[in-house]
């Protein structure tokens, strides 16, 4: 049945576009980005849109980092973390929290929705749109891990992972890992067309941008 | 309401009701014009604007000139990856491949990402007639579900809804579907959505099947893509075993870089947000990374036949971001419920009577819903020109004439033969100018008693300008 | 020189004093004007009700009355819009179909010499003072194929400003439409009183004596909405603000 609706419908596009005049390839006037080329003002950019999205953004030095986010879980009250495969251990050297760790019996749903918080790198971050791009590597986890715990602290390695626009993300991005595209915390506007943070995904959505000075 | 909308009335009778329902007309006016200022601003911050429309515009035309290759292109890509292609001529076939696909997972319930195709084909219906249950988790759509109500809308499907009738709603009804609303529930906005979270998040949990629908399918990479604020895409998308995602024909991209328009334009001319909060992208699917079997339906339902149309194929280039309904001055009266389809607004009113042909009341009404003001073509981030198209679908309704339609060709044309005879029309004129003194304010009839209604007719001049010409010029 | 005036169909019957008007503004500023006697109408209420072929005559007629004329200027910015944005769509409809070039042709002849009185003044003439005296409270309605079809945008109000004794007061949510929309207002007249009430609403807000606008189908409509009314305002088109002098005020 299936094979068949394949074929009529392949025919009947073929058949409404039988005396269709050709079409030329679609011009690409538009810019490759609208942000700076300097890479200062650009994580300014970066931190400005995050935080203009209700996420919370800090900067840190990689010496810095461990502490700070012992204690940012320590500021949500967060007991128990769910960590990626990958991440750097020194990231959670100095909390306290219970450390899960999602690797050779993943956590299941319901164990993800009992645990506090989340903490992971990322591929990327766009500037302009206050972006962070998660694609599953190290570090970084399967999608769920960042979704059910209502705390996720995301660290950005400002240097390498800053990009201006979505047009320079793109090419450094692999299609065939899931992809997952965040902007500041859950929200909605769904209510009369306010916005309404938090809703499904985490609540809080901590940025650590991490510098070299 | 009953959730369907089925056997609804022609626009101008529904649209009556509804402009005279002043919590309607405060409800729509004050969201429509939240979202129009707000996009406004997130549009304005894009120097080159105009140049990513007019690429959105291009990227969509050469694809539907090209839709047969891409759409084979998916298919052999999605396959690759691991997914499973059907094709669904028509809503009915579409709904059967979706509830055979549950029926042998042997569950009973899916959970639901908004999605306007599975609404278009009335899947949650034809799912309940087979005993599955089918859960929306997109707030607004969670709050039609729960009121038994119908969408106005393509991005805020409860616009018609303020927060003490959703409080109402949410208060008497969540008990029924599952988890109920807290004791002591106000209207504050984040306390209803906290209510959603807590009502939805046992159902996420459990749920063993996902049905979706998609925004951009690429046909090079057999990416598909999800934009949505909330999350509950997320959870419909990642922590079900398998996922199932009904997808219009229309929806493919050919490549990835072609994401780089949409990604710009999609979000600012629907929520006038830089970037939606959350974006899930996937590729059949991926070891030890949310569902392990994923399906795609590829959804025709009138899609050809749009396509065949010259001049109303451009309505298949919309992204459905819904940018022509908030500033739309008829939809804002209207709502959107007078539209008797899933797409209301400017875009239903060229779209429907595409997809459903214009044989019904309704169908045939829809292209008149639009003083053709052409603020929905302005917006439109991929610039379908509604109005052009408005016109043309009123030539076929015209040419078919339905009822109503033979008087009036009979009127246009014995008004046409006057006016290509500048003497009978200068005859006419003077007629209506001597006999002045003779009009009343309000006329009987079939399109005058319309005009009279509210407004006096015009006080006929003393002589037509002809004449003055005549007197004073030759 | 040689300019032609389309009255156009509303104008010539219901309006004349607009049509007047725009002859005695022109005649002012130093152009001679011609009224062409063929002309009626350029089909736009057919058009756009869904009755494109029975348009056809119409513009060839336009085609034929307008014919030598360097500029065909008309104080109606829906009949230009008309002729721009649809007449080379009936021409190429028509040659598709195998109906001939004669549509098509009219189009190409017309589209290039065809102007809205604004656009005449500010871009032909290069006027935006032209001598007008106008001593009242005006506020102005940009109708919606001047405002987007055309893209009048400043013109009017540019005209206005230097209109002697005007004061302009800004209408709130100008640019939404009034619910006028051809057949529209009997098609869907309880959505299109709406919108009009909506307008006239902003519209008297502002205290103005006189809601001015370049269109008057759009005035037919909200005119015979503020007498039904007894609103204090009165619709006065552009044309017959701008003909208005302290030698010859407007009576």
């Amino acid at each position: 049945m299936s094979q068949t609706s394949r074929d009529r419908i392949l025919g009947r596009v073929r058949r409404a576009l039988a005396e269709a005049p050709a079409v030329r390839e679609p011009a690409r006037a538009y810019l490759t980005a609208h942000a700076p080329d300097d890479p200062a003002a650009l994580l300014d950019l970066l931190h400005e849109n995050l935080a203009d999205y209700r996420a919370r953004v800090h900067r840190a030095t990689e010496g810095e980092l461990p502490a700070l986010v012992a204690e940012l879980l320590d500021r949500h009250g967060a007991a128990t973390v769910a960590v990626p495969p990958g991440l750097p251990p020194a990231w959670l050297s100095a909390t306290t929290a219970e450390q899960r760790h999602d690797e050779d019996t993943p956590l299941t749903p319901h164990d993800l929705d009992g645990t506090d918080a989340v903490v992971t790198g990322c591929a990327l971050a766009i500037a302009e749109t206050g972006t962070l791009v998660l694609d599953g590597g190290p570090g970084q986890g399967r999608r769920a891990l960042t979704l059910v715990p209502d705390l996720h602290i995301c660290v950005v390695r400002a240097a390498e992972q800053t990009v201006a626009s979505v047009p320079l993300a793109l090419p450094r991005l692999d299609p065939t890992r899931p992809l997952t595209w965040i902007s500041g915390p859950s929200a909605t506007s769904d209510i009369e067309l306010d916005r309404v943070e938090g809703v499904h995904g985490p609540r809080t959505l901590q940025v650590v941008l991490v510098t070299d000075a | 309401m009953s959730g369907t909308f089925v056997g609804m009335p022609a626009f101008p009778k529904a649209a009556h009701d509804a402009v005279r329902d002043t919590t309607l007309r405060a409800n729509l006016r004050h969201a429509t014009h939240t979202i129009r200022d707000k996009r406004a601003v997130a549009v304005a911050e894009l120097a080159d604007w105009a140049a990513l429309r007019e690429a959105g515009r291009q990227i969509k035309d050469r694809t539907l000139h090209h839709l047969d290759a891409y759409l084979v292109q998916l298919e052999e890509a999605v396959t690759a990856a691991g997914g499973t292609v059907h094709w669904a001529s028509d809503a009915a076939e579409a709904n059967r491949i979706v509830a055979d696909l549950v029926k042998a997972t042997g569950e009973t319930e899916v959970v639901k990402v908004k999605s306007m195709a599975t609404q278009e084909i009335g899947l949650n219906e034809a799912l309940e007639a087979e005993g599955i249950r089918a859960y929306e988790t997109d707030l607004a759509e969670l709050i039609v579900q729960l009121g038994e109500d119908r969408p106005s809308h393509i991005l805020v499907p409860a616009i018609h809804r303020n927060r003490g009738e959703i409080r109402d709603i949410f208060a008497s009804e969540m008990g029924e579907w599952g988890r109920p609303a807290p004791d002591g529930l106000t209207d504050r906005p984040a306390e209803l959505a906290e209510a959603a979270r807590l009502h939805l998040r046992e159902k996420f949990l459990r749920a063993k099947v996902g049905v979706s629908g998609a925004n951009f399918m690429v046909a090079e990479t057999g990416t598909l893509v999800v934009v949505e604020s909330e999350g509950n895409g997320r959870m419909c998308l990642t922590l079900p075993e398998t996922l199932i995602s009904v997808v219009g024909i229309e929806k493919v991209v050919p490549t990835w870089r072609d994401l780089e328009v949409f990604l710009q334009t999609l979000p600012r001319s629907s929520t006038a947000e830089r970037m939606n909060p959350y974006t899930s992208m996937w590729t059949g699917t991926t070891d030890a990374d949310g569902p392990t079997a994923f399906h795609l339906v590829l959804l025709d339902n009138g899609r050809t036949d749009t396509l065949a149309d010259e001049v109303g194929r451009q309505a298949l280039r919309c992204i459905r971001c819904s940018a022509c309904l908030n500033v739309c001055p008829v939809y804002e009266r209207a709502g959107g419920h007078a539209y008797g389809s899933v797409y209301p607004g400017p875009i239903g009113a060229i779209l429907t009577p595409q997809l459903r042909g214009t044989r019904s009341e309704l169908d045939a009404s829809l292209p008149y819903a639009s003083s053709l003001c052409g603020a929905c073509y302005d917006v439109c981030p991929v610039a379908i020109d509604i109005p052009e198209v408005l016109v043309h679908l009123r030539e076929k309704v015209a040419e078919r004439g339905g009822p109503g339609h033979r008087l009036e060709k009979a009127a246009v044309k014995a008004a046409a033969w006057v006016l290509d005879h500048p003497a009978a029309l200068a005859a006419g004129e003077r007629l209506a100018s001597r006999t002045r003194a003779l009009h009343p304010k309000r006329l009987p009839g079939p399109g005058a008693s319309q005009w009279t209604e509210s407004r006096d007719l015009p006080e006929m001049p003393a002589e037509p300008f002809r004449d003055w010409w005549k007197r004073n010029r030759t | 020189m040689r300019v032609a005036l389309f009255a156009t169909c509303v104008n010539d019957a219901v309006h004349p004093a607009t049509a007047v008007a725009t002859v005695r503004l022109l005649e002012r500023l130093g152009v001679t004007v011609d009224f062409p006697a063929a002309q009626t109408c350029c089909g736009q209420p057919q058009y756009n009700t869904g009755y494109r072929r029975e348009t056809e005559p119409l513009v060839r007629r336009m085609a034929r009355a307008f014919e030598g004329y360097d500029h065909v200027v008309t104080p109606s910015g829906s009949c230009v819009a008309m002729v721009r944005d649809n007449y080379p769509r009936i021409g190429r409809k028509a040659q598709a179909e195998g109906r001939g070039d004669a549509p098509a042709e009219a189009a190409s002849s017309l589209v290039p010499r065809t102007y809205e009185l604004t656009e005449f003044l500010v871009d032909v003439l290069e006027v935006t003072d032209v001598g007008a005296y106008f001593p009242h409270r005006v506020t102005y309605h940009p109708s919606c194929h001047g405002l987007r079809v055309l893209g009048l945008g400043e013109r009017p109000r540019r005209l206005l400003e230097a209109v002697k004794g005007l004061e302009l007061v800004e209408l709130p949510g100008a640019e939404e439409c009034c619910g006028f929309g051809g057949t529209f207002a009997v098609k869907n007249p309880d959505v299109s009183a709406a919108m009009g009430a909506d307008k006239l609403r902003n519209s008297l807000s502002t205290g103005a004596e006189f809601l001015c606008g370049a269109d008057n189908s759009c005035l037919m409509h909200l005119g015979g909405m503020l007498r039904r009314q007894d609103a204090p305002q009165r619709v006065l088109h552009l044309a017959e603000i701008l003909a208005s002098t302290e030698e010859e005020p407007f009576a």
